[in-house]
């Protein structure tokens, strides 16, 4: 379970646990995650059910890790490089986490892509390429591996299966992570979904709209 | 140490910074169009909130208006939902709206600089990567997802990452044949689709002061597709004496609405001054600093499926064999989908369908470069070839000029304004395997409507002549027949 804490309305979130599911493949767009038609809507409702539906079609037979049973369930998903360039829709993480996704790890994002997930309270964790692949390897060789994100200390635990002779008798890896102070900050304070704090500070905002001289009419 | 233009943007529209270390900066600019909006509004309705701002916010349709027929309800009933509830959300929060009777309709980065409203030295946002083209005129313009919609839409301000800035210098003059597209698509595949991540791109140097409004567009639009998060271009005379006269740019003569405070005179001048001092300072620093020569950038078609993934027109296709690790696997999957051989010339590479619109290349100096390829000739027989002007204004310009004409007589479809095949979320779609030659920003698999169709970018002269000789073709080769 992710060790997700409320506090009054807020919502804290320090550690993400759970199956972890890869997707291989560098520059995955959010076309990829999403296609445009499956956008002709008014809410985010039944878009888990389209997550990657043009690459889950193009694996005939289930092949598509989204589609395969050993991955059902699983809550971190694990990419490579530039994970969600191209269009900002937000139905992209919307898809994935409607899916079952708490939490995306990989080489790199997109910025846009990013933003979105953090809006959502989807942290996006950062590895080496190398800490990628190996995380990859062992998703695949043990679908059943749990992952912890710590994203206090900015580490990825598991229990690295071992080639002999069982997967559960690996050794526990930690690895140190990145995630970016701003959005660390935003999920340890549960202060992801941003509109509250810009609105704490209307008077701020209308000073600022009104020393801008397209804002007041270029009266100066 | 002078400053900047991003840096100048910045602190003049910082309300504060957050507890997060991000900024909150003030947006001037609010775009809004029907597909990343809806829920958006519903978020304010559930919350109780109203929109802060609505003299500053601006919406329209484009994504999936059709672009045959404007006749309601429109057949896909999805279409429909989503018109109806821009309308009705517009409505009810007061926002005003271009919509489908307004003759000032088109795709929302194409609308906002004819109108004026894009103006140099603002924070620019609306829920669509592209916003990125408003940089053209010395903008700070954010793409931004639904979440931060509803954030704009709510306090008019967003929660925003500092960003380095990449000045890209783009020296000397282009040749005969090479467009803003070529430009773009070739500092794209020296630097890479995610080679901007956490930048802002700069565009300057001779070729771009060169350029007009709307090939500095083309080149902002696409800074997305380069991993940047905004791109934009110092504003200058050439920017001022576009703004000039538009709807919502300052004049002189009272005040249209835009601006909250009342004229006092001398606006224009006023403004232009701001404007003026916004610019980048001389003595500026930069975090990167980049060189390209523009008169070694040729016509520039993608092979692959993303748009780094170009060559010059009479370049082959790259071999995997020639790369490793993960660039090796990207190539191999893209020739994998594109059923492409590596070494084989792009050029003579047979097309189904021109398609040539979209925010990146809709614009009337887009029309008029395709039309005088085309003018005279014939759209090959077995492709299906479609104009998709970027809004009302420019087919109307298009119009007066009788582009719609040498477009029809060629054998093009000559539609009404919308963003239709660039991700065909209209009834424009490609089918099953068929190659697109396109004026549009992307190139990724499924893009334009059908899981395998297949894309292939460049400007819209190129597109104008793949059309005409049914094949990928240097351009060139239609100027020296002239």
């Amino acid at each position: 379970m992710s060790d997700t804490a409320a506090s009054g309305h807020i919502e804290k979130r320090r550690q993400i646990e759970g199956r972890g599911i890869a997707v291989r493949g560098d520059d995955i767009d959010t076309d990829r995650i999403i296609p445009a038609r499956f956008l002709r809507c008014v809410t985010f409702e039944g878009l888990g059910d389209h997550a990657f539906e043009d690459d889950r079609k193009a694996h005939p037979g289930g092949a598509h890790p989204f589609d395969r049973q050993e991955f059902q369930g699983a809550r971190i998903l694990v990419v490579n490089r530039n994970f969600g360039c191209g269009s900002s829709r937000e139905h992209a993480p919307q898809s994935l986490s409607r899916w079952g996704i708490q939490a995306v790890v990989g080489e790199s994002f997109a910025e846009i892509f990013f933003g979105n997930c953090i809006a959502l309270g989807v942290p996006c964790l950062t590895l080496s390429s190398q800490d990628v692949a190996r995380l990859q390897d062992a998703i695949e060789k043990d679908p059943s591996l749990q992952i912890v994100l710590d994203l206090e200390a900015r580490t990825v635990i598991y229990r690295e299966p071992s080639i002999y002779p069982e997967p559960s008798e690996g050794s526990e890896r930690s690895v140190a992570a990145g995630l970016p102070d701003g959005a660390q900050q935003a999920f340890l304070a549960g202060t992801w979904d941003a509109a509250g704090l810009l609105m704490e500070s209307p008077e701020t905002i209308d000073r600022v709209a009104a020393s801008l001289p397209y804002v007041s009419g270029w009266t100066r | 140490m002078g400053k900047n233009l991003l840096q100048k943007v910045w602190e003049s529209h910082r309300v504060r910074t957050l507890s997060t270390g991000q900024a909150q900066l003030f947006i001037g600019l609010h775009l809004v169009h029907e597909v990343t909006s809806p829920q958006a509004f519903d978020a304010l309705r559930q919350r109780g909130w109203s929109v802060r701002y609505p003299q500053r916010t601006f919406a329209t349709a484009d994504h999936i208006v059709p672009t045959d027929s404007l006749a309601r309800p429109f057949a896909d009933s999805l279409a429909e939902e989503m018109m109806t509830a821009l309308e009705t959300n517009c409505r009810e929060f007061g926002v005003t709206c271009f919509d489908l009777k307004d003759s000032r309709q088109g795709i929302v980065h194409v609308i906002g600089p004819e109108l004026g409203l894009t103006q140099p030295g603002m924070t620019i946002a609306c829920g669509d990567s592209h916003t990125s083209t408003h940089g053209a005129f010395g903008a700070i313009a954010l793409g931004i997802g639904t979440s931060q919609v509803r954030d704009v839409l709510a306090t008019q301000c967003l929660a925003i990452d500092p960003l380095k800035v990449r000045r890209i210098r783009v020296t000397g003059r282009l040749r005969s044949g090479s467009f803003a597209k070529d430009v773009i698509l070739t500092i794209i595949r020296r630097l890479g689709v995610k080679g901007g991540v956490g930048y802002a791109y700069e565009y300057a140097g001779d070729a771009i002061d060169n350029m007009s409004m709307e090939e500095r567009m083309t080149i902002c639009n696409m800074s997305i597709e380069g991993g940047a998060r905004v791109g934009y271009i110092n504003p200058d005379e050439t920017t001022f004496e576009y703004l000039k006269g538009r709807t919502y740019a300052p004049s002189n003569a009272p005040p249209n609405g835009l601006s909250n405070g009342a004229s006092s005179g001398g606006d224009w001048e006023k403004a232009v001054s701001w404007w003026r001092s916004m610019a980048s300072d001389p003595d500026a620093s930069f975090d990167d600093d980049v060189e390209i020569v523009g008169g070694e950038i040729k016509p520039a078609v993608t092979w692959g499926i993303n748009p780094g993934q170009s060559v010059g027109v009479d370049e082959a296709i790259p071999s995997p064999g020639d790369f490793e690790g993960g660039e090796r696997t990207s190539i191999e999957e893209a020739l994998s989908f594109m059923d492409f051989q590596p070494g084989k010339k792009i050029s003579g590479t047979k097309i189904d369908v021109a398609f040539i619109g979209s925010c990146t290349n809709s614009r009337i100096s887009d029309l008029r470069a395709a039309a005088r390829v085309v003018e005279g000739r014939k759209v090959a027989s077995d492709v299906r070839a479609l104009v998709v002007p970027g809004s009302r204004d420019v087919a109307q310009v298009a119009l007066s000029e009788g582009l719609d004409k040498i477009f029809s007589d060629a054998g093009f479809d000559w539609r009404g304004a919308g963003c239709s095949m660039c991700l065909a979320m209209n009834p424009d779609k490609l089918n099953d395997r068929e190659i697109c030659a396109s004026s549009s920003n992307r190139n990724f698999k499924g893009r334009q409507g059908h899981p395998t169709g297949r894309t292939l970018l460049m400007s819209p002269a190129m597109v104008a002549a793949a059309a005409v000789a049914g094949e990928v073709v240097d351009v060139r080769e239609f100027y020296d027949d002239e």
